[in-house]
């Protein structure tokens, strides 16, 4: 396949970085979890949407590392990259908080990648619809999960709603950039690589309107987005999960484990 | 493994003689080789000690989440980190049936984990002690997995049906845990000096307290005679103890590893490996609760249960709301 550049970006590696950061860097966070969930069947459900995570990350950063062509493995990628050099979602390196926020930023995230995993199984790209199949298949599971307990949580208690539209009201701002498509974005989708942003919209919101009302939930009406411009630029939080996770890479350079 | 002084209230075995007749038919029954179903007839004491026993089994596995989920974010590639969640996930499913397994005898998985949280109830030593390189991951599943097992699998033939059948089930994911944890230190040994340094000091500081998993010497094991007569227990706790030292040996040479026991010598004799004394003291310390993590993992395991609190109600509101909806409809 002839690679198209756009500003000196390899449209697909850049895209399959975008995809598998997002699922490299939650699932990390999820991680974090084991062992300190609520309640004993969360520790196992939280562990599987986390190994399901880290699946994906094989799978977009192994492909990643073939587009790239510079013999860089998916673990190259993922242990040996400066945060300039990531490519996720700000909502996905956000700290777990509460249990209700990681619930939160879960739904938000997992009703964005549904949607658009079930669109990238129509990739131009053969290689990236077949990820896309096998992937959505997982995140079905994760869709349905979240959404399951963003509504129990919302509709619980008065304690508990308070849990959520605080969750809610701290992570929305974050949402705004999962539709804010840059140049590269728009490069991607005019090659078919990927569908418009534009598209999975309605369905998003369709979803997260539906679910918040059934939880008992208020989308903060007056939120300001953030807008950050560039995808190398992440908060703060990001350095500290490289540092967690890349350390033994790190330490000892070129051992293998 | 993991249920390691586990008390009966015998001072000393009846005979059969001494027995109401009741008791002697299910002594009979046991003695047969027969499994002892829920709701069958069973002595009091038979009951509690399975309640005990199953219960801290239970509560090893959820403690034991937090020695190996420590290294989970920084665990060095992405497979290894897929193959310790999974592993730590299997930790908490087995805390999930053994929990079951003992509601099965008519107490709540609520009551037995206030009970642990309240320090009333005991976990496995081994799990006070810290993980502090990622050798340490290969270490636990290659020895407190492999001592685990050791234990389990004379567990699969107890006398009660249920713990005998989660025990079936649990051994076969803790075959798999014990060959990965013994694959990382293979990798580790056979790494830069750096790694082989590594794998050898987590060899240094597991072995011990690894051997402790079983529990006293048989001498010092007041409860276990009446265990064995009730066919809870399979075995002793110095038979399983020879039986993993006898196979450990012979692994850790075989990836250049040394065991740190200066007496540690083959005994042709016996046809079994001689080892240096038990520090036993360490382990009533660590059993009373002054071992190294003792209090950390207990400070973490309240956090997640207090922090969770508002999670677990607000589950159990909504499951009311919506069953109260279901009616008025």
């Amino acid at each position: 396949m002839t690679a198209i550049v756009v500003e000196g970006c390899d449209l697909r590696l850049e895209f399959l970085l975008r995809m598998g950061d997002n699922c490299l860097v939650l699932g990390h966070r999820l991680s974090e979890w084991c062992g300190h969930t609520p309640v004993l069947e969360e520790d196992i459900a939280i562990a599987n949407v986390s190994l399901d995570l880290v699946g994906q990350t094989q799978l977009w950063l192994g492909l990643a590392g073939e587009v790239e062509e510079k013999g860089h493995s998916a673990d190259n990628l993922a242990y040996l990259r400066d945060a300039g050099g990531f490519r996720n979602f700000l909502l996905v390196e956000q700290p777990n908080g509460s249990y209700g926020q990681t619930l939160m930023r879960q739904f938000l995230f997992d009703a964005w990648h549904y949607f658009m995993l079930r669109r990238l199984e129509h990739s131009s790209d053969k290689r990236i619809a077949e990820i896309a199949e096998k992937a959505v298949k997982e995140v079905t599971y994760h869709l349905e999960r979240s959404t399951d307990l963003v509504i129990r949580l919302g509709d619980g208690t008065p304690e508990s709603r308070a849990f959520m539209q605080e969750a809610l009201e701290m992570l929305w701002p974050y949402t705004g950039q999962m539709f804010d498509a840059d140049s590269l974005d728009d490069a991607a989708i005019a090659s078919g690589l990927m569908p418009d942003l534009a598209d999975i919209r309605p369905d998003w919101d369709t979803q997260v309107n539906r679910v918040l009302k059934a939880a008992t939930l208020q989308v903060p009406k007056e939120a300001w987005l953030h807008k950050v411009g560039a995808r190398s630029v992440h908060t703060e939080h990001l350095g500290y999960i490289l540092a967690d996770m890349q350390f033994l890479q790190r330490s000892y350079p070129g051992a293998t484990w | 493994m993991y249920a390691q002084m586990v008390k009966t209230d015998a001072d000393r075995v009846k005979s059969l003689d001494e027995m109401e007749p009741v008791e002697r038919a299910f002594q009979q029954r046991i003695d047969a080789g027969e499994k002892i179903e829920p709701k069958e007839w069973m002595p009091e004491g038979y009951r509690k000690t399975l309640v005990r026993q199953i219960s801290q089994h239970a509560h090893s596995e959820v403690v034991g989440q937090l020695p190996e989920g420590n290294w989970i974010t920084r665990a060095p590639t992405l497979e290894r980190k897929a193959i310790l969640l999974a592993k730590v996930q299997d930790e908490a499913g087995h805390g999930l049936y053994l929990y079951c397994a003992a509601e099965t005898l008519g107490v709540s998985r609520d009551d037995l984990y206030e009970q642990l949280l309240a320090g009333r109830a005991k976990y496995s030593s081994i799990f006070n002690y810290p993980t502090l390189t990622w050798a340490d991951i290969g270490a636990i599943g290659w020895l407190v997995d492999g001592a685990a097992i050791m234990n389990q699998v004379q567990l699969q033939k107890t006398s009660y049906g249920p713990y005998s059948r989660a025990m079936i089930r649990i051994c076969k994911e803790e075959s798999f845990h014990q060959r990965q944890g013994y694959e990382i230190m293979s990798v580790l040994a056979s790494g830069t000096e750096e790694q082989k340094a590594m794998a050898q000091d987590a060899l240094d500081r597991w072995w011990w307290p690894s051997l402790m998993m079983f529990g006293p010497n048989d001498a010092d094991s007041a409860h276990s005679a009446e265990s064995m007569k009730w066919k809870i227990k399979r075995e002793s706790n110095d038979e399983l103890r020879q039986r993993f030292v006898d196979r450990t040996v012979q692994q850790a040479e075989t990836i250049g590893l040394t065991v740190p026991d200066p007496d540690l010598k083959w005994n042709e004799e016996r046809g079994h490996y001689d080892f240096g004394p038990i520090d036993w003291d360490e382990f009533w310390n660590v059993v009373k609760g002054n071992g190294p993590c003792n209090r950390d993992r207990m400070k973490a395991r309240r956090e997640a249960h207090e922090n969770g609190r508002w999670v677990r109600e607000a589950a159990a509101a909504h499951a009311a709301k919506k069953a109260a909806r279901k009616t008025a409809a």
